[in-house]
């Protein structure tokens, strides 16, 4: 809890310089990502590795992942208000961003996440 | 508050009454139990009040908690929203009666990065239906979920698998869509609901605004494919069924008196039967309404209810009028058993007058029922509607056993052929006023032109209406009824029968 406190303050701190679209190694943001699973489906499984690789290669040491499973937590639903199965949740650095999907198209999960402009 | 008519609830498919009034009956029990019913129409048609309704009726009424997964309003909201209706959700929510789940749907588009699915929200429904045992689920609308999803097809196969997962509990569920361009729904819900469709209408007419209601589809269910007028009001939706799908009411051999020892006198002696409609009609001024405060006079002197629907003057006025030739009425308001109800009769559809005079006869339990004028509420609906809503209305008094007068008001001529032949051949008892000039000095003049199941006088009498009321002499012999061509049989018939030589 402390952490995602200081992770806030971080991310106060530092929205002016948001805008400009972080790339490797430059953000200077803390990530807290949130990812929503329900139990050990195929696409869970998949969305869990494909996350943490897109993190370590583009965010290392600057994220943090929560993986929720809403079998075990259903009423954790509501709070992001998850439809789909599975969502991503960028809470910070703000704004809230949602990405649903197995995360397979690293592609879009990065221009999702603001880590890559989008195509023109 | 509303009943389930469980006299109609056929055998072989079970329901969950939905509490609206007209519903259960049109419905023969109400929605099918454990099964999914879509609700569709177009913005404001009243979806998502029916929706709210079977939920929080279901959970008041029958036992049933209910959860609804509301993806417009939020619970706030939708709590305002059914508060002017006395509806309590945060106190059934305390109750864990109602359980309100708003699904927040982005307006614009969500990244999507692969495979998904809408597991998410079946792992919602389902922890709030575990929550409050529901056994009552409402969706509205669920197809606001089209435009944060792009993927149609997993969105359609996930709606399907919604339905499915819905029965296999066993949930009595209403899904609300929106009306589409040549579609009941825009996005087809209805390929996947099997059970029952329901589809609301609001149109405007002469800028008097009705809302109807069809039955699209009712699998295992005889149901009728007419449209059903309903209204919404205070207390929600009220529809407006046909009463009695066959003539199968039972006709009551009691009599009534008509409050004019003469008429009865006419009329075998004993006057109206009871259950019966009587219509009146004539020209203004010869004592129509006289004539049914007469009546109305002598049921509430026997102790019964009366309801009086004016819709040409304000209740003040009938009194008044009305003690001005000696009819006392206002006692019988003050000792509650004469109601007045007036209203404009352009103020709504004929279908929203029907509606509410249902709602009344309801509460109020009247034993009489008095129209004053009919004339009006045909004037506020187009002519070809007419007949159908006063079928239902006149059935509808017939079950319950109401005596009922409408009076109607034609102008000028003769009023044979000046009242619309649809009204008249529902009547039992068709009363005429009239003016004449037999001898060049006017007079006004009653007889009894039809009434079924009795040996009536045929003869005209002299109508008086003085400070004591109505009072009918005897015409003199040698100016029998001058009818018009439509009166000429009945009168040639009864010359044959009582008529005294």
């Amino acid at each position: 809890m402390a952490e995602i406190k200081r992770a806030a303050k971080v991310g106060k701190k530092t929205s002016s310089s948001r805008k400009r679209v972080p790339s490797k190694g430059v953000a200077a943001e803390f990530w807290q990502l949130r990812l929503y699973i329900a139990g050990q489906t195929p696409n869970s499984v998949a969305a869990v590795a494909n996350l943490r690789k897109i993190c370590e290669d583009q965010l290392k040491g600057q994220y943090r992942i929560e993986v929720i499973d809403l079998l075990e937590k259903p009423q954790l639903a509501k709070g992001d208000q998850i439809i789909a199965i599975p969502t991503l949740v960028r809470r910070l650095p703000p704004p809230i961003k949602k990405i649903i999907g197995n995360l397979s198209k690293t592609e879009s999960v990065m221009v999702g996440l603001d880590l890559k402009p989008a195509l023109k | 508050m509303p009943r389930a008519n469980s006299k109609a609830v056929r055998r072989g498919i079970a329901k969950s009454p939905t509490g609206i009034q007209g519903l259960d009956e049109v419905t023969g029990g109400g929605l099918p139990r454990g099964r999914v019913t879509l609700v569709c129409g177009k913005a404001g048609c009243g979806k998502s009040l029916l929706a709210m309704e079977f939920l929080v009726h279901g959970a008041v009424l029958y036992g049933e908690p209910g959860v609804c997964m509301d993806f417009e309003e939020t619970e706030e909201k939708l709590a305002s929203n059914v508060a002017s209706l006395g509806f309590d959700l945060p106190a059934l929510a305390k109750a864990k009666k109602v359980l309100v789940d708003y699904v927040s749907v982005e307006r614009s588009r969500i990244t999507e990065t692969g495979d998904y699915n809408l597991e998410g929200l079946f792992v919602r429904l389902e922890h709030a239906v575990k929550t409050i045992n529901a056994k009552r689920v409402v969706l509205d609308s669920i197809e606001a979920l089209f435009s944060e999803l792009s993927d149609t097809r997993l969105l359609r196969a996930e709606l399907r698998r919604l339905f499915r997962w819905l029965e296999d509990r066993k949930l009595t569920a209403v899904v609300t869509g929106e009306a589409g361009e040549r579609t009941l729904t825009r996005h087809g819900l209805e390929e996947y609901i099997a059970d029952c469709v329901i589809s609301l209408d609001h149109r405007v007419t002469e800028q008097i605004s009705t809302r109807r209601m069809r039955i699209v589809k009712y699998r295992g269910t005889a149901h009728g494919t007419d449209e059903f007028p309903f209204l919404i009001d205070s207390d929600g939706i009220s529809v407006v069924p046909i009463t009695s799908l066959a003539l199968a009411h039972k006709a009551s051999s009691e009599r009534v008196s008509t409050g004019i020892p003469v008429l009865d006198e006419m009329m075998e002696g004993k006057g109206f039967f009871r259950g019966s409609s009587v219509l009146v009609s004539g020209t203004a001024g010869t004592g129509k309404s006289s004539l049914a405060a007469s009546f109305t006079r002598a049921a509430c002197a026997r102790g019964e209810h009366c309801l009086y629907f004016a819709f040409e003057e304000s209740p003040g006025q009938i009194l008044r009028n009305m003690r001005s030739v000696g009819i006392d009425l206002e006692r019988w308001v003050k000792k509650g058993l004469l109601h007045f109800h007036a209203m404009r009769p352009t103020s709504t559809g004929l279908e929203g007058h029907l509606s509410s005079v249902h709602k009344l006869i309801g509460q109020f339990r009247p034993s009489v029922v008095v129209v004053d004028p009919i004339t009006n509420m045909i004037a506020a609906s187009g002519s070809h509607d007419v007949k159908s809503m006063l079928m239902r209305l006149v059935d509808f008094l017939k079950v319950k056993q109401i005596t009922s007068i409408f009076t109607n008001l034609t102008l000028g001529g003769d009023p044979l052929q000046k009242t619309a032949a649809t009204v008249s051949s529902l009547m039992d008892t068709w009363i005429i006023l009239r003016d004449s000039k037999p001898n060049g000095t006017p007079r006004r003049e009653l007889y009894v032109l039809k009434s079924r199941g009795m040996a009536h006088s045929r003869e005209p009498r002299e109508l008086v209406v003085s400070r004591r009321g109505i009072e009918l002499g005897r015409v003199r012999r040698n100016h029998p009824v001058a009818t018009g061509i439509a009166g000429a049989e009945a009168v040639s018939g009864a010359e044959e029968g009582e008529w005294p030589k």
